[in-house]
């Protein structure tokens, strides 16, 4: 490797090391808190509650359990590419340090987009003991694919990272709260999270719907990989988050390198 | 030898826009301090952005240290550094990790970035918040931490964006000993400002930038010096009559007036330039028994030649 890569490549883990190092040391609760309290409300209520009640089957939380990690994989991801790009282009300017970081400007972006998508992963990680704590009778894993998981979590986390780049950059700050709340709620229900995608059957029109929603494959993924429940078929999950990492992963490397130079 | 060369640069943000920067050439000696001046909106931040990466020229050259900014930003982020106006620390991280975590982002080792996080902390006066969160820093210890940061990585080229507006006058006096000692240490070094005085005072030249074009480029002198009828000599003469009639014969004087500035005090200037004005005015000045009180050069202010040059119309 030449001196210069070698110079890129240390810049590109002093700027991880720095997002770990807040993490950890300075800001564990925020993290936590907003990566996780959704989804145990989520698991508590729908996974709870409703089969409590009598409004869900006593079983709706092995369906929804893969479902609330992927939601928590592609949204703490999201969010944690998002909003700081937002907050750090526009008021706090904390970006203009590492703008000028002896590194490439797409490589400032994509560094954002890894540590995003490994908050996304611990935070998703994290989902399956607050099931066994949360859903009656716990968690059931039948035909569990450790690889599977793995494959998932590395796409999603990094196609949500990738949709949060783009959200972050493309948006005007005072329109950004207007966006979240655009994107953020359709994406949240249509993304098969709360049902599997094949028990859309008897409702054509939102199935296809969904179909444009990358966590749908997340959602899917995660259900192929944790249980032995139906859903879509692997290839096209592959297909989805392939297409999804592409598209959201050029779209949003792209909104950040226009944003970083004018 | 030129650290910097801007040559030919223009800068239009959109195709419909006017050109933000028209046409701009200068060059920056190595152990220099340039000055940049100009209204809000005259092309000054376009060109320090384009010489610090973070605008793309439209077309033109900037080269810095023997590296073309558009080929090589990455070499050239290596061999700069740059303290903006607003503070954009991390506020994520303390004083000292603001420090050192630059440090890392230019590869230095742990033990050493400590080091010189510390030794800087102490130099500006910040040792005792160094575990502090920045986001209760005041903007003088946020500009002090933000040159600190900016010396972390040894740059040859310091570019400080309006680096005393705001500030308390002792942060900006000791903002301006920084910088002056800085550049006996060797760094080079490109201000903008609005501060004539500042300007002035610091400088070795000073371009002044009007619609995205260079409208004077000279020592801080010379600048003065584009405003001949406001250059000249002063005396004060204790003298009960009006000594104007005195000074009738002196040679190369453009326009003349007293004034009685105290009782039996009168000021006198002489507008004018040429070698021999002082000797003469002081020749005049010993007729009629008049004693000569105090006598001084008048020049023109930085401020007035940049009113003169750029209009007083406000942006």
């Amino acid at each position: 490797m030449s001196e210069a890569r070698a110079v890129q490549f240390r810049a590109f883990f002093a700027l991880c090391e720095r997002d770990l190092w807040v993490t950890i040391r300075h800001e564990p609760v925020s993290f936590l808190s907003q990566a996780l309290l959704q989804p145990i409300f989520f698991l508590f209520v729908f996974g709870r509650v409703l089969p409590e009640i009598g409004a869900a089957g006593p079983r709706y939380g092995t369906t929804l359990l893969p479902g609330i990690m992927a939601l928590t994989l592609v949204l703490t991801s999201l969010q944690n590419t998002a909003l700081p790009l937002v907050i750090e282009f526009s008021f706090t300017k904390e970006i203009e340090d590492r703008l000028l970081a002896p590194l490439p400007t797409v490589w400032v972006g994509a560094q954002k987009m890894v540590i995003a998508a490994l908050r996304g992963i611990v935070a998703a990680a994290l989902i399956l003991p607050l099931g066994e704590l949360i859903l009656p009778g716990g968690v059931h894993l039948d035909n569990m694919s450790w690889i599977g998981l793995i494959a998932i979590w590395l796409a999603g986390s990094i196609a949500g990272a990738a949709m949060g780049l783009l959200l972050g950059t493309a948006v005007p700050p005072n329109r950004i709260s207007v966006a979240f709340a655009i994107v953020l709620t359709p994406l949240i229900f249509t993304g098969a999270t709360f049902y599997p995608w094949q028990s859309l059957d008897h409702l054509p029109w939102f199935q296809v719907l969904t179909l444009f929603n990358p966590l749908t494959y997340v959602s899917e993924g995660s259900r192929a990989a944790l249980t032995a429940l139906p859903h879509l078929g692997t290839g096209w999950i592959a297909l989805g988050l392939a297409v999804s990492l592409l598209v959201f992963g050029g779209l949003g490397l792209r909104g950040f390198v226009r944003r970083a130079v004018d | 030898m030129s650290l910097v060369d801007v040559h030919d640069l223009h800068k239009r943000y959109k195709p419909d826009a006017p050109e933000a920067v028209a046409g701009i050439d200068f060059s920056v000696s190595e152990g220099e301090i340039f000055g940049l001046l100009g209204p809000n909106g005259a092309g000054k931040t376009t060109t320090i952005g384009v010489i610090t990466t973070r605008v793309k020229a439209t077309s033109g050259h900037v080269v810095v240290d023997g590296v073309d900014v558009s080929k090589a930003p990455v070499a050239v982020k290596r061999r700069i550094a740059v303290v903006p106006q607003l503070s954009n620390l991390d506020r994520a991280l303390t004083a000292l990790e603001n420090l050192t975590f630059h440090a890392a982002y230019f590869g230095a080792s742990r033990g050493e970035r400590r080091r010189q996080a510390l030794e800087l902390l102490d130099r500006f006066g910040l040792a005792e918040r160094a575990n502090d969160s920045v986001n209760d820093f005041s903007g003088g210890m946020a500009q002090r931490l933000m040159i600190a940061r900016a010396l972390m990585h040894d740059p040859r080229l310091l570019i400080l964006d309006e680096p005393t507006t705001g500030l308390d006058p002792q942060s900006r006096l000791f903002l301006w000993e920084t910088m002056l000692d800085l550049r006996n240490r060797g760094t080079t070094l490109i201000l903008t400002t609005h501060d004539m005085a500042e300007a002035d005072r610091l400088c070795h030249r000073i371009a002044i930038i009007d619609h995205g074009k260079i409208i004077a480029l000279d020592t801080p002198r010379g600048l003065r010096r584009l405003l001949p009828a406001e250059a000249g000599i002063e005396l004060v003469l204790e003298t009960p009559t009006d000594p104007a009639g005195d000074f009738a014969g002196v040679g190369g004087v453009a326009r003349l007036d007293t004034a009685e500035v105290e009782d039996g005090r009168w000021r006198v200037r002489l507008y004018g330039e040429g070698e021999a004005l002082a000797d003469e005015a002081l020749a005049a000045s010993r007729r009629d028994g008049a004693s000569l009180v105090e006598l001084k050069r008048i020049e023109g202010s930085l401020e007035d030649v940049f009113v003169h040059l750029t209009g007083r119309e406000m942006r």
